[in-house]
């Protein structure tokens, strides 16, 4: 099993869709929300994502083709 | 299929100083080890002290007696033992800026002039935190992501302390800047692809090996060091502090360590109470932390960056929200400055107090001019620029503005000539 932190930054078009729900279903992905600031138009959402390594890869990068901002949790860069 | 989250118990602190990493999100409390995400909201760590404790020690005397270096703040510094990665870095010169001030139409200006640093940028204040409590861990590597200005912090320090160095950085990186951390020797990795993708591989191999990455695993160690970037100035007006400061802002790390400075002195009893006006200084061209305060948003936007101020090249900055927090905290302000202001911010300095900054430092000049000339700092105003690396780590961006040599024959006469010709262009 995998298990990665990420950070989903959503833009506008994407905050009224399921993305994390639709991400589940399609991969078989355990999704464990742990923050979370949204707006109207705007948001992030902090989560574990949790599978075979296949899968946590696969649906992280179904995420970025759907326009999710997806980086990893902690490695934000300090510079 | 579930994940259970235990809280951890309560950890031991370091001494009776430090209580340990705490969460800035939920508040949890961690053992001053090497972590820097909360286990429970994945929210950032950073280092908690008893401040109680820390009064009962520290004293102006105490301080004074100190070396000439960062450690003399050593008993708000998140280290245990005595025996630190001295490099010497820390405690340089604030200057008296009478021309740039005159320039300018200010008449308190100082400027914290961190270009003199062992690796010429202050970096060298995180690393030296970072590298001294490393080896405190039992770590033998030491290693970092960088886009060079950190490699070569990183590849010294790792030299002084007798470790191994393992420095990741973008294929695409200035040769002049491989050269710079090279020269210590470390295994340098160049990745193919961009900073970002540098980034996630260390986050990786940190996962994996049992190294101490300075911004990753040890960052809540890391970036207490820029805490003394405020320590020193208070220290150097006499224990008082200023009324306002300019910073420049990449990841926003050091912005909010240079006030968490302010506001621990003031806590410890080593000043009296006040506010510094915490202002950030960023390029228009990588602002996502000015953007969202012109919206007046507390959130953030991803930008790409596209700007010669390499160093503060941040498009994602970890700590932008807790940059436009503080500037509403202390009546601040945040602005940005063109590539050409930075120029002319870099010859502006360098002209007038004869400092040759890199382009973070033209930044933090542009935007100093800027609010002056909106009357958002005043003349009276007791103001520090804050000038966190050397010019000669940008060379390129300035080579295009500066004067060529006068080229003569090696005559008198061709010299008195040239010499002429030139005072008449100049005007003087």
């Amino acid at each position: 099993m995998a298990a990665e932190r990420v950070k989903f930054t959503f833009p506008p078009d994407l905050v009224n869709t399921p993305v994390i729900y639709n991400m589940g279903k399609e991969f078989g992905v355990v999704t464990n929300i742990r923050r979370a600031n949204l707006s109207h138009d705007r948001g992030w959402v902090i989560l574990e994502v949790v599978g075979t390594p296949e899968a946590v890869e696969k649906s992280l990068s179904w995420a970025k083709e759907q326009g999710v901002r997806v980086e990893p949790v902690g490695a934000e860069t300090t510079s | 299929m579930t994940t259970t989250i235990q809280a951890p118990a309560t950890p031991p602190g370091v001494g009776d100083r430090i209580r340990g990493l705490q969460c800035r999100e939920c508040g949890q409390l961690y053992a001053a080890e090497a972590r820097h995400v909360c286990e429970l909201c994945f929210g950032p760590l950073e280092v908690a002290y008893d401040y109680a404790a820390v009064a009962s020690s520290m004293t102006r005397e105490t301080v004074a007696r100190g070396p000439q270096t960062l450690w003399r703040y050593r008993d708000l510094l998140p280290i245990e033992g005595e025996r630190v990665v001295d490099t010497r870095a820390g405690f340089t010169p604030l200057v008296r800026a009478h021309n740039l001030g005159r320039a300018l139409g200010l008449r308190n200006l100082w400027v914290k002039n961190d270009t003199v640093n062992p690796t010429f940028s202050f970096k060298d204040r995180p690393v030296s935190i970072a590298s001294t409590r490393a080896r405190e861990l039992g770590f033998e590597v030491l290693a970092c992501a960088s886009t060079g200005n950190l490699a070569g912090s990183v590849a010294a320090h790792a030299a002084k302390a007798g470790m191994r160095a393992c420095i990741f950085i973008p294929s695409d990186l200035e040769p002049a800047k491989i050269v710079g951390a090279s020269i210590y020797e470390p295994t340098i990795v160049a990745v193919d692809g961009n900073y970002d993708d540098v980034n996630r591989l260390s986050s990786e191999v940190a996962d994996l090996y049992p190294w101490a990455f300075v911004n990753i695993n040890l960052r809540p160690y890391y970036s207490e060091g820029s805490k003394t970037l405020a320590f020193e100035v208070a220290e150097q007006l006499g224990w008082r502090l200023p009324d306002a400061v300019v910073v420049p802002v990449a990841s926003a790390s050091m912005f909010t360590k240079v006030h968490k400075g302010f506001s621990e002195l003031q806590q410890v009893g080593m000043v009296d109470s006040g506010t510094v006006r915490m202002i950030g200084a960023q390029a228009e061209g990588c602002s996502p932390v000015v953007q969202a305060a012109r919206a007046g948003s507390l959130d953030v936007q991803p930008v790409r960056p596209n700007t010669i101020a390499k160093s503060l090249a941040i498009g994602n900055p970890a700590d932008g929200y807790y940059a436009l927090k503080i500037v509403q905290q202390t009546g601040g302000a945040l602005e940005a400055v063109e590539d050409s202001e930075i120029v002319e911010g870099i010859r502006l300095l360098a002209r007038t107090e004869g400092i040759f900054a890199e382009t973070a430092g033209g930044v933090t000049v542009g935007v100093l001019k800027k609010l002056v000339l909106a009357a958002k700092i005043d003349p009276d105003e007791v103001v520090v620029a804050y000038i966190t690396g050397n010019g000669f780590k940008t060379v390129d961006a300035v080579a295009e503005h500066v004067a060529p040599p006068l080229r003569v024959a090696p005559t008198l006469t061709a010299f008195e000539a040239a010499y002429a010709r030139s005072t008449a262009e100049r005007g003087h």
